[in-house]
């Protein structure tokens, strides 16, 4: 039992398991999984579902954080991202009335991408060439991104009628969610990259202590520039999936505030923030842990203007709970 | 000099940590007017005693009386104010402040709330102006302390030290970065508080310190209290004994000499290589299975031509040639493909990385060289790790415990095994023996010695002088950022220092 609550995943994962008892009491059903038209059905799918861009966007954020990063820019790329695939497929309908895109799907999948790792390239460069600050080389692109892509909008919600796109948002796969495919695929090449090769060690070395990593003979600057480059990459799927679920680019308000929520999520699942200790499973968990909080909210009635009041409470109990100093000035108050 | 009364008694201290008995019933007595020395290895338990001094880890078992009441210390500051004050290696100043503002930290007197109740600034630096002439020490209270030099930092961060009224102060390894003036000057301070009746633990390395300002000795082995001594009736000899727990037969014993006579072909020779500011253009030729020593002062540019040579700095001007062959050098990445290693001065800032394991630590510059694509799978590692841990003579709880947890000769003997692995060409060692025990050193010079007869070309820097003249085939003797000279095999420390001194006399 002691040796299980020292687990690095022993708090985040109670946290989690705290959060479904709850809707479990209060709402019945809530753990119940039915099968209708030809996928799983239920709270929890529903979920896992809307958790999966956040899970997305935060697998990005903990390999940045884990080389003493930070990344807050990655709201603004959503938005980009998003933009970029609602204009290239674009509204066109075809002379049967039915809804066409102006490009192939792939070259309007594609290019988002590219320019959503392009936007993470870019901000690798300002930290490690340049030497800013991360929070504020990244603040640069936040601002800047989303005034990108409201420019390349005029202003307008895209909206999107071509229905092969809503396959990655809303459609599924072996009775899941594609979406939720998508960060399990990401998780599991992510996983293989860190412990089949030598990135994993490389980037806690480079977290732990950046100039011992350099003086060892990695090269820091690349490997660095590389994961801001992947974090992009993130929040670019992360976008499609966003604007693909809800049909449309919304240069304004998608992926708003995604940046600390995704933050929130690396710290949840256990990541230190000071670099160097990183978890993939712990931060899948935090962002779980925050879609149950928001669908709780919802669901055990509570108005929608204390939503965020709540979330910041619940919050605050998961990382006294998480904090080892806390524990430590709690069991002393006991004996 | 026994009736002095007894300030700081701690009776049968023990600690441990998870894999370790750091410290055994040990005991402790200090007396009030006097220096006392804490002698040990690595790893004897000096660090962490001091730790529950101040606060840091609270002990297991043991106790502690300060002037007969028996006291717990709660933490650095609660240890202060019980009058138990620590002054460290590193200097713990704020740079961005002055030393006023230094000396009076966490104590700055109020205005009063009539004239708006904020911090009285004239007060502190006349406290602070106070307390240094009380000290004898001669310094521009308004200046950044960051911009001091060290030695004056030291003296700076021991007035704030003692500025709260200490009753006991420790010094843990306060002269290992300063220059034999230096150490006058904070001697002379310390004198001067012994006079006015504080009881002053003294950490070091330097045996000779140790006589000449101490008035007993307290020694540790592997956590255990070896016993106390008068310095009148414990020689540097019985000592050594003492703290290793054999008979050194002799601690600076030779160290073997084996290197061919016949001029090897050149490894790494460098042409010019210089850096504005740090180094003036010189050349440098290093052979296989040579030791080539660094002589030099602090300043002279030691350290720089190290970082030059593995591309840690850019170099202004300057070719370097590995086997004949012009190389692209231009960052540690590229010095380690080309078969370079470089084990840096500063351990903890540039050395290790202390969070991760054993293992891990030494995989780090072999996994570097081999890139990303090749890895090397955690079981070779380990097999790796447990290999040179086992040669070098490592001693840790297991390869995977943090490689923080280590005492100071065991890192830099990880740091060893970590340019081991990569079987190096030439391996650059920059201070590889300070803050690290005599049995430890002559350890250390063995095995290097062991490396160059392999075939690596070893550059070895130390700023003693002796240690340079004791290992090297050929010795390498900078002054000011120049090259002063070379010398052969065999000359002696009398022919370094006249190189040395050569421009100044």
């Amino acid at each position: 039992m002691k040796r299980l609550a020292r687990h690095p995943l022993f708090w985040p994962l109670g946290a989690l398991a705290l959060l479904l008892a709850l809707n479990a009491a209060f709402n019945p059903g809530f753990l119940a999984l039915g099968w209708r038209d030809g996928h799983l059905y239920g709270h929890l799918v529903d979920i896992l579902n809307r958790a999966a861009p956040l899970m997305v966007v935060s697998l990005g954020m903990t390999l940045v954080i884990a080389v003493r990063g930070l990344d807050i820019s990655v709201g603004a790329v959503v938005a980009i991202a998003a933009t970029v695939a609602a204009l290239l497929i674009g509204g066109a309908f075809n002379a049967g009335g039915e809804a066409a895109s102006e490009h192939p799907l792939w070259l309007a999948l594609g290019a988002a991408l590219l320019v959503a790792a392009g936007c993470g390239l870019w901000n690798g460069l300002l930290v490690v060439k340049a030497g800013m600050q991360p929070i504020v080389a990244t603040l640069v692109l936040m601002v800047a991104g989303r005034g990108i892509a409201q420019l390349l909008t005029g202003g307008q919600i895209i909206t999107v009628y071509y229905p092969p796109f809503f396959t990655i948002g809303g459609g599924f796969l072996a009775g899941l969610p594609v979406a939720l495919w998508i960060a399990a695929a990401l998780w599991g090449g992510l996983h293989f990259a860190l412990s089949r090769t030598a990135l994993g060690l490389f980037i806690r070395a480079i977290g732990g202590n950046p100039e011992a990593a350099r003086v060892a003979g990695v090269r820091s600057g690349a490997i660095t520039l590389c994961v801001y480059t992947f974090c992009g990459l993130a929040a670019g799927i992360a976008g499609l999936i966003v604007s693909s679920n809800v049909r449309s680019a919304d240069a304004n308000n998608a992926g708003q505030l995604l940046e600390l929520d995704a933050i929130l999520a690396v710290t949840l699942g256990g990541t230190a923030l000071t670099g160097g200790r990183f978890t993939l499973a712990g931060t899948v968990i935090g962002a779980l842990i925050i879609q149950t909080l928001t669908s709780t909210i919802y669901s055990i009635g509570l108005p929608p203007e204390v939503n965020l009041v709540v979330k910041a409470v619940l919050v605050f109990a998961v990382m006294l709970l998480q904090s080892a100093d806390f524990r430590a000035l709690f069991m002393a108050a006991q004996r | 000099m026994s009736d002095a009364p007894i300030v700081l008694q701690a009776r049968d201290i023990s600690r441990a940590f998870p894999g370790v008995q750091a410290l055994a019933d040990v005991q402790l007595t200090l007396r009030a007017g006097e220096v006392h020395a804490l002698m040990g290895q690595n790893g004897a338990g000096k660090s962490t005693l001091i730790r529950i001094l101040t606060g840091v880890h609270a002990p297991d078992a043991g106790s502690i009386e300060l002037l007969g009441q028996s006291v717990a210390p709660r933490s650095p500051l609660h240890a202060q104010e019980l009058g138990i004050s620590a002054v460290h290696q590193e200097s713990h100043l704020l740079p961005n402040l002055s030393v006023a503002e230094n000396i009076c930290a966490g104590r700055y007197p109020r205005l009063s709330w009539m004239r708006g109740g904020g911090i009285d600034w004239r007060e502190t630096r006349r406290r602070a102006r106070e307390l240094l002439a009380r000290l004898g020490i001669d310094l521009d209270v308004d200046q950044l302390a960051g911009g001091l030099p060290a030695a004056l930092q030291q003296l700076a961060a021991v007035a704030r030290a003692v500025a709260g009224d200490a009753r006991v102060l420790i010094l843990d390894e306060p002269t290992s970065s300063l220059d034999a003036d230096e150490v006058r000057a904070l001697f002379e301070l310390i004198r001067r508080l012994r006079g006015q009746g504080v009881a002053i633990l003294f950490v070091t390395h330097f045996l000779d310190q140790v006589y000449e300002i101490c008035d007993r000795i307290t020694v540790l082995r592997n956590g255990r209290f070896v016993g106390e001594y008068p310095c009148a009736r414990l020689d540097a000899p019985g000592l050594v004994a003492a703290m290793v727990g054999r008979e050194l037969a002799g601690a600076v014993e030779a160290v073997t000499h084996a290197a061919p006579e016949g001029a090897a072909a050149a490894v790494l020779s460098a042409r010019n290589v210089s850096r504005r500011g740090q180094l003036q253009p010189l050349d440098v030729e290093m052979r296989g299975g040579e030791i080539l020593g660094v002589a030099g002062l602090l300043g002279s540019g030691r350290t720089e031509l190290a970082r030059l040579l593995f591309a840690l700095d850019e170099r202004d001007t300057g070719d370097i040639e590995i086997d004949g062959r012009a190389a692209r050098l231009e960052r540690p990445a590229d010095a380690v493909r080309l078969g370079l290693g470089f084990c840096p001065e500063d351990r903890k800032h540039s050395g290790i990385v202390a969070d991760l394991s054993v293992r891990e630590n030494i995989a780090l510059a072999l996994q570097a060289r081999m890139g990303l694509r090749k890895f090397l799978a955690p079981a070779e590692q380990r097999v790796l790790a447990e290999k040179l841990v086992a040669a070098l003579g490592i001693s840790t709880p297991g390869i995977e415990a943090p490689i923080g947890q280590l005492s100071g000769g065991n890192q830099q003997k990880a740091l060893i095994a970590r340019w081991l692995a990569t079987h190096p060409r030439v391996l650059i060692l920059d201070e590889p023996t300070r803050g690290i025990d005599i049995a430890a050193k002559q350890e250390l010079m063995n095995e290097i010695r062991e490396l160059a007869n392999g075939g690596t070309a070893v550059l070895f820097i130390s700023a003693e002088i002796e240690e340079v003249a004791r290992i090297s085939d050929r010795i390498l003797v900078l002054r000011d950022r120049a090259k002063a000279g070379e010398l052969p095999r065999g000359a002696g420390e009398d022919a370094i220092y006249a190189l040395i001194a050569r421009a100044a006399s």
